[in-house]
């Protein structure tokens, strides 16, 4: 299967990402091969054959509501942020 | 003597007689890197006063007659992806040129409360991603018995550091052969453990349902001696079950009488070199002659794994890399942006290199309305069957043998452009992840240029102990592991 640069496009916009004109036509290129190769996966029969989602058989593990030692406080994590900080808060770009 | 090559088990019994300090064996790993590291590429951050200050800890309980453990006094590398409190985490990103970490990895902590000395952070692929290092935006690890080789990735400055002498022992992880590919180039030690036996906490997630915390070491032994210091839940890894951690030493002599190895032909099939082959059944004749039982099968599924691989992964790594928007950490763009949108975007587009923005791109494809179904689920469902096949040939055979990848390790820049045929170095050690089993990456060899060959034991979930036991058994009949590259 092809995918067209307006895929690829929609893609980017949706993942968050600008791509430059060479970006656009060499991912085309490259993404059509993979998903050309995944292809395989539709010769194998998997009707009634649940998917994977945890190898181990783990499910639903839970915890009490507690809260438990803090290993960093707000303010060393708030300093790992790139952007200005008000009041304890990371100032953003408009967001309308 | 060179300090440097001794085993994790020498060098902690050398410092118990008093042979030498634990300064000593860290300086001499600094001046290994000193000596090496311009060629081999492998160090992001080298925190040599962190690294003499703790071995001098550790020589202080020494000479006052202090106990101490196995790992206690030994240098190590870590993969550039585990958080260190205080010293910067880079995932070889420019995502995180300037990431310091306010906390640490649930690994690394264990390993520190173990009394274990940091001499720095190793090189990767970007977030983890690829099979050569050549993705890292610190360039390539090279390989160290030839450098115009890679050292295999993406835990690629991990593995060649070991096997240069630099480090006693790193850790990697393993999402689809990251520990054992690049062992297997670079002639060490490589253990992929049960997808869930190690904590992942505070280690930047690839692919959730795949991602595993490995050593990397210079013999089985201690490959068993770091595992059993970061092996077991955490209560902040809810992947991590409340499955009993056996001693991982206790069997280490017991041999290879009686067991039956299973070696499936389709690891042995079109695409895989001669000179592999041959290695991998040196290999076997040697655990025959050492009274295991070889038995012939097929696992037909084998052909699957990297298709299910690049469908899950870059779905499960798209979702992960999503929060990498810019606000709480990450890459501050310069210029001027009109909106929120607009910095993420830039964020993203600067920070990311191109593997990661393709495969965020797959990813993105993969699980989008209308193709998740096609693509993404069904690649698990395959995967379920991937694991069916496994379950059924581990009703015969104890363990699995088979050769770690294709080819030995290949020329820097020979794969780089086309990312399918990088994709497919993996194709021996993906489906053994796609069933989270655990398995051992051993050294068996050398080609006719020198390049080291390797070959992986798999075993069912949970019996690390019984896969070490039989990587131990090859290493103690063979001389291998006592080869080191010069320089």
């Amino acid at each position: 299967m092809k995918l067209s640069k307006e895929q690829i496009e929609k893609l980017a916009q949706l993942a968050r990402l600008t791509l430059t004109e060479e970006e656009k036509a060499r991912y085309s290129t490259q993404l059509t091969s993979i998903l050309d190769y995944v292809e395989i996966l539709k010769e194998l029969d998997t009707k009634g054959v649940a998917e994977t989602s945890q190898v181990t058989g783990l499910v639903n593990v839970t915890r009490p509501d507690e809260i438990g030692k803090t290993l960093a406080t707000p303010d060393e994590l708030l300093d790992c942020s790139p952007l200005p900080k008000t009041e304890h808060q990371i100032r953003v770009k408009r967001i309308l | 003597m060179d300090l440097h090559w001794l085993s994790i088990a020498e060098a902690h019994k050398g410092l118990l007689k008093k042979d030498f300090s634990s300064e000593e064996l860290t300086r001499a790993c600094l001046k290994q890197i000193a000596a090496t590291d311009e060629k081999l590429n492998n160090f992001v951050t080298v925190t040599e006063d962190l690294a003499l200050e703790q071995a001098r800890t550790v020589d202080k309980k020494i000479v006052q007659g202090e106990g101490v453990g196995v790992l206690e006094g030994v240098p190590a590398a870590m993969k550039d992806i585990f958080n260190t409190k205080g010293i910067p985490t880079t995932c070889a990103s420019k995502m995180l040129e300037d990431f310091v970490p306010p906390y640490e990895s649930t690994a690394t902590q264990k390993l520190k409360d173990e009394g274990y000395v940091l001499l720095g952070k190793v090189n990767l692929d970007e977030f983890a991603c690829g099979a050569s290092t050549e993705n890292s935006v610190y360039g390539a690890s090279l390989n160290p018995w030839d450098p115009a080789y890679v050292a295999g990735g993406s835990s690629g400055g991990s593995a060649s550091s070991v096997a240069a002498g630099q480090a006693f022992y790193s850790l990697g992880t393993d999402t689809g052969g990251s520990i054992r590919l690049p062992s297997s180039f670079s002639g060490v030690v490589g253990m992929k453990v049960t997808y869930g036996r190690v904590s992942r906490f505070g280690v930047t997630a690839m692919a959730s349902s795949w991602d595993t915390i490995g050593p990397i070491t210079r013999t089985v032994e201690d490959a068993a001696l770091v595992l059993q210091a970061i092996a077991g839940q955490d209560p902040y890894d809810s992947t991590t079950p409340d499955v009993p951690v056996p001693s991982y030493t206790e069997n280490l002599s017991k041999g290879v009488k009686g067991l039956k190895i299973g070696v499936p032909a389709e690891y042995f099939a079109e695409g895989v070199t001669a000179e592999v082959k041959d290695a991998v059944n040196a290999a076997l004749k040697e655990y025959e002659k050492l009274g295991a039982e070889i038995v012939p099968m097929s696992l037909p599924l084998t052909k699957y794994g990297v298709a299910i691989y690049y469908v899950t992964m870059p779905g499960e790594l798209s979702t992960n890399l999503a929060r990498f928007d810019g606000l709480r950490f990450g890459h501050k763009p310069e210029g001027t942006m009109e909106d929120l949108n607009d910095y993420y975007k830039k964020v993203r587009s600067e920070g990311f290199g191109p593997e990661i923005k393709r495969r965020i791109m797959v990813g993105t494809f993969v699980l989008s309305a209308g193709n998740s179904d096609a693509y993404y689920k069904q690649a698990q469902r395959a995967r379920t069957l991937v694991i069916a096949e496994f379950a059924e040939a581990f009703k015969k055979v104890d363990v699995l043998i088979a050769p770690v990848s294709p080819t030995v390790a290949f020329k820097v820049g020979e794969k780089a452009s086309d990312p399918l045929a990088m994709y497919l170095a993996d194709a021996l050690a993906i489906p053994g992840s796609a069933a989270g089993l655990p398995a051992l990456a051993v050294p068996c060899g050398f080609n006719k240029d020198g390049l080291p060959l390797g070959f992986q034991i798999m075993g069912p979930h949970w019996s690390e102990a019984l896969v070490l036991q039989v990587g131990a058994a090859y290493e103690q009949a063979t001389d291998w592991h006592k080869k080191h590259p010069s320089f």
